[in-house]
């Protein structure tokens, strides 16, 4: 059962071969077993967990079950959830229980998937590694002393131990995809606005979107089906007509032009994630497909422009966390700016402040023009190198990552060669592309490796489509760690 | 360029996060690294180019002006720091 | 040393929205503490602000009336400074790009037109209150005015005095009100001024270093504000002193400046454009419905009321400070037929009354309809001025309409000369003396004759037809 997909689970459901509380519960034991030694999860609540599965069994017994009513999935704990202790894997909402629910948490409950938890993450989303959580490194099922990447390493890892049958996660420069590619796990961050940023606690919002994690395409585009559609509380939303992402799922890839950028397969890439990433390409054109080499000239630059826009934005999107409404407050001070710099500098871990003084500093005066000015202007140069791109190619693909999943600990004290993980994830952010991580092979080591997907604005359902004929043809998305 | 200690300690004061003189150094030291990844964009000729802002060319939606809120008070406060006679407290604040 | 003072002001006003700038929280004034404190107000993690058409409106209307340019595409910037009534730790604001931009404002001040330049008004979110009252030596936080819509009215350095400054202030807080985008309530805070003050040689070019008081609520604490500032500074200049820039409180009870302690930090505010908004397109088709929808306006309605009512241009001015005032004029001056007689009857009887009671014009028990009737009862010389003034106070206490007033206390003015003359008689008998006098060649004994035969008469006599009669007798 924990290695069935979400339409196979739908159909017992469906059938009442098994109900929902019967899932969640099946679920929450193996959490119980195996969460401690994966710490994929911050918060587990078996009493909602079940409540939410019984109003979902309720739900199909009056008849208003939809496409996935009952499946329980999880949440990346950056969603508030009414009720639910939400900590975005900080020391500074250690305590807060959040008043209301996050856009997508809303969807999802209108749907009738429960939740099975708040799962692990890189502090405020600021990591590659998921070692920045107040709460603990979360481990890789396929090897316990790596990392599961990040920052949304629980939700990566508890698909991958199939601790959940899927899970929300968020992409601020590659946080859904590079985990996916680490844990060999499928997930996918939507074109930017097409999934609603309210209540998704905000790290830099101009590239923030989230998006699903699964054991394959198929589940992604049935989740993201739920998850899109306009909202009216989120500024950026936009209001689209609302698509069906499994629609093109079969359709065949005979002449899909695959984009190559040659910048993706050069120096600084792993010798067995290239070699993999190859065997792809030839897997793909067996299927049809056609490549087609391509440019992203500017996309080296990627990395720097990041490195301002991210921390410019959050350093004040976290001016909010000043222990005055919720979350911590220092418990000593003299005065009132004493009780800020003791609350924030109790609050926030090492990478979140590091992060925090970059944005202040290129935002300070005197240096607004050539750090923050220079991004925003290099980051419109590498999004028209995908709109010439575009031209010639369908659809985007490279390595996910240059490598595969480092040990714990092992980038810890060099946040620049941390930042390089992010490499090839991050332009797609800055373009408010979409982009997905699928399997495509492991490394000598028996780590899984990732193939990355960029499609166009909007092209979600033939990037699943593009990934839905490689799961048919290969079966490295259905490989599960073994040493559990 | 790099940063002095002086400047971290600048900018945190402005982020309002306390730090020590050893602590200022060591952040020193890695800010440094950073910018030093970071100045590959200065050698960019960017004139002309109008700086991007958001992920998509659109254009704000405006809400029609109506109270639609009610009141979540107790709710909100129940998880604050500390509140008095509906008020959240703070030290005192001097103008 | 002859001095030269230059004054800039900065002027918050709340627009009139029901809801928010960026959420649904109602912006009525008075409600217990937080209770209109939503989600978004006090910045939960997560949230996001959406943008009010109604305060976009408010903007574009102000734009119009000023003759300034509305920027087709403005944008919104995040203003980052750490208090604890700005629960984001940043202030939504309009920098690099503002709403409006390059407007005029015309005044009148000690008798002279001048023109004031608004340099651009931008719209941002109020911030909350902190209270001060003791809570165990802690601040009490109360975040009801958070978001509150704003247009920051910013205008050049135009004002060389407080007079033209209180002048500016006033003409723009008729305009606003009168537009209706603020209800131009000081007291609550809803028009706010912030003066830039700094003083110069006459004759020097460079402006001297400025000083920023913070918050006037009133023009009279304008006025006294830009006085003692300007004097301060002057003062220290000549005593060899130097001028640093500064925020500055006014305390009234002291009628001093002071140096704010909590801006005595050097601020950097690391403006950027919000991620979560944005920007701000206006259609022209929606522009060209605002203006359709816009009032006649206090300057083109003076120069009409100077032009079909033959009023001065003082009178004009005075007569449309508010929209309410104007329109009442301009009904008692139609029900008359009479504008000059209905304008003094406006600035002096009926404003004096309402002033002595505190009361709105709005608020008048008397209506333009009666006081209309009653300046043609004037006209048509059934009443003196003063009979008049005796109908108006039975109008104010609300004794009934004029005609009913007129004859419940017999106030028609006397047109029978039979019976004049029999009081004319009677009181040049009674008043030997003052005959005396009068032949004697002392002209204020004949203005005494006069006064005892209106007394006489109760009023009712008409001074004119006494003044001849008199002038007959005393031959």
């Amino acid at each position: 059962m924990f290695e069935s997909s979400l339409s196979a689970l739908a159909a017992r459901l469906a059938a009442k071969d098994v109900s929902s509380r019967e899932l969640a519960q099946a679920w929450l034991d193996r959490i119980a077993a195996l969460n401690p030694t994966i710490n994929a999860f911050i918060t587990v609540d078996p009493g909602r967990t079940l409540a939410e599965a019984a109003a979902a069994d309720a739900m199909r017994g009056a008849g208003r079950a939809g496409a996935l009513t009952g499946v329980p999935i999880a949440h990346k704990d950056i969603f508030c959830t009414d009720g639910w202790l939400t900590t975005c894997g900080s020391k500074m909402l250690s305590n807060f229980v959040a008043p209301y629910d996050a856009h997508v948490i809303q969807r999802f409950k209108a749907a009738g998937l429960p939740s099975l938890g708040k799962t692990n993450m890189d502090e405020f989303a600021m990591g590659s590694s998921n070692e920045t959580s107040f709460y603990g490194a979360v481990k890789n099922p396929w090897d316990p002393t790596r990392v599961p990447g990040g920052s949304s390493g629980g939700a990566a890892a508890s698909v991958a131990a199939r601790l959940s049958p899927a899970a929300t996660g968020t992409d601020t420069g590659g946080s859904i995809r590079q985990p996916a590619a680490f844990t060999g796990i499928t997930g996918l961050k939507p074109t930017y606005g097409l999934v609603s940023r309210y209540g998704m606690i905000a790290f830099a919002s101009s590239l923030d979107q989230a998006g699903p994690m699964a054991k394959s395409a198929e589940d992604c585009a049935l989740l993201l089906n739920v998850m899109t559609g306009f909202d009216p509380n989120d500024s950026t939303s936009l209001d689209r007509e609302k698509e069906d992402y499994a629609r093109d799922l079969d359709r065949p890839l005979a002449g899909l032009r695959i984009g190559l950028p040659k910048e993706f397969f050069a120096e600084g890439l792993d010798g067995e994630v290239a070699a993999a990433v190859d065997t792809a390409v030839n897997e793909l054109k067996k299927l049809g497909a056609i490549p087609v080499e391509i440019s992203l000239a500017n996309s080296r630059l990627a990395i720097p422009v990041y490195y301002v826009l991210g921390p410019a934005e959050a350093s004040s999107n976290l001016s909010r966390f000043d222990g005055v409404r919720y979350g911590h407050r220092a418990p000593e001070y003299t005065d009132l700016n004493d009780m800020y710099a003791k609350t924030r500098a109790q609050g926030f871990g090492a990478e979140v402040k590091r992060r925090i003084l970059i944005g202040t500093y290129v935002l300070s005066h005197g240096y607004y023009d050539a750090y923050y000015l220079q991004a925003q202007k290099i980051r419109r140069l590498i999004a028209d190198d995908f709109s010439e791109a575009f031209k010639v190619c369908d659809v985007i693909l490279g390595p996910t990552t240059p490598g595969t999943a480092f040990r714990i600990g092992e980038n810890s004290d060099d946040p620049v060669r941390m930042y390089l993980n992010d490499l090839y994830t991050i332009p797609a952010n800055l373009a408010g592309l979409p982009g997905m991580s699928l399997p495509c092979g492991f490394d000598s080591g028996g780590l899984p490796i990732g193939l990355q997907l960029v499609g166009n604005h909007f092209c979600e359902a033939r990037m699943l489509n593009v990934a839905h004929q490689y799961q048919r043809a290969t079966d490295w998305h259905s490989r599960m760690p073994t040493n559990l | 360029m790099s940063l002095s200690t002086d400047d971290v300690k600048r900018i945190a004061s402005l982020a309002r996060i306390e730090i020590d003189d050893t602590q200022a150094q060591a952040t020193q030291a890695q800010l440094n690294t950073i910018f030093g990844l970071i100045a590959a964009m200065q050698a960019v000729n960017t004139a002309g180019i109008e700086p991007m802002a958001h992920a998509q060319e659109v254009f704000q939606r405006l809400r029609e002006d109506a109270v639609t809120e009610a009141d979540h008070r107790d709710a909100f406060q129940a998880i604050a720091p500390a509140v008095e006679n509906g008020l959240y407290l703070v030290p005192r604040v001097i103008e | 040393m002859k001095w030269e003072t230059v004054i800039g002001l900065e002027v918050h006003t709340q627009l009139a929205t029901q809801s928010k700038i960026f959420s649904g929280s109602s912006t009525a004034f008075g409600a217990a503490p937080n209770t209109q404190a939503s989600a978004v107000d006090i910045a939960l993690p997560g949230v996001l602000p959406v943008l009010n058409k109604g305060a976009v409106e408010c903007a574009i209307r102000f734009g119009l009336a000023v003759g300034a340019t509305l920027n087709r595409v403005n944008v919104f910037d995040r203003k980052n400074y750490f208090y604890p009534d700005l629960p984001k730790g940043y202030q939504i604001s309009q920098l690099a790009k503002p709403i409006v931009e390059h407007g005029a404002l015309k005044i009148v001040a000690d008798g002279e037109e001048k023109t004031i330049r608004i340099t651009r008004a931008h719209m941002e979110e109020d911030a909350g209150k902190s209270l001060h009252e003791d809570f165990h030596g802690m601040t009490g936080i109360d975040l009801n005015r958070a978001g509150t819509p704003l247009l920051e009215i910013v205008s050049e350095p135009d004002m060389r005095s407080s007079a033209e400054a209180v002048a500016y202030a006033r003409a723009l807080h008729t305009l606003v009100t009168w537009i209706g985008i603020c209800d131009g309530n000081m007291q609550e805070g809803s028009f706010r001024v912030d003066a830039n003050v700094s003083v110069r040689p006459v004759g020097q070019q460079e402006f001297g270093t400025r000083r920023e008081i913070k918050n006037l609520n009133s023009f009279r604490f304008l006025q006294q504000a830009i006085d003692y500032e300007a004097r301060w500074q002057i003062e220290t200049l000549e005593d060899g002193g130097r001028i640093q820039q500064a925020t500055v409180l006014f305390d009234p009870d002291t009628g001093e400046t002071r140096m704010m302690r909590s801006k005595e930090e050097a601020h950097d505010y690391r403006y950027f454009p919000d991620p979560d908004l944005l920007p701000v397109r206006l259609d022209e088709s929606w522009i060209e419905a605002v203006r359709a929808a816009l009032p006649e306006l206090p300057a083109a309605m003076q120069a009409r009321f100077q032009r079909e009512y033959g009023v001065s241009a003082y009178d004009a001015a005075v007569l449309t400070g508010s929209r309410a005032l104007a329109a009442y004029f301009e009904a008692v001056a139609q029900k008359s037929g009479q504008p000059k007689l209905a304008a003094n009857w406006v600035m002096g009887e009926l404003t004096a009354a309402l002033n002595r009671s505190e009361l709105d014009i709005a608020q008048s028990p008397v209506s333009a309809t009666q006081l209309g009737a009653l300046i043609s009862r004037i006209q048509d010389g059934t009443l003196s001025g003063k009979l008049a003034r005796q109908v108006f106070e039975g109008l104010w206490e609300g004794a009934g309409e004029v005609d009913a007033i007129i004859a419940a206390r017999g106030l028609t003015q006397m047109s029978d000369a039979g019976e004049l003359e029999t009081i004319v008689d009677a009181v040049l008998a009674a008043n030997q003396k003052s005959v005396e006098e009068f032949r004697a060649g002392k002209e204020k004994a004949f203005n005494a004759l006069v006064g005892q035969v209106m007394k006489a008469s109760r009023g009712r006599a008409n001074p004119a037809q006494v003044n001849d009669l008199l002038k007959t007798k005393l031959q």
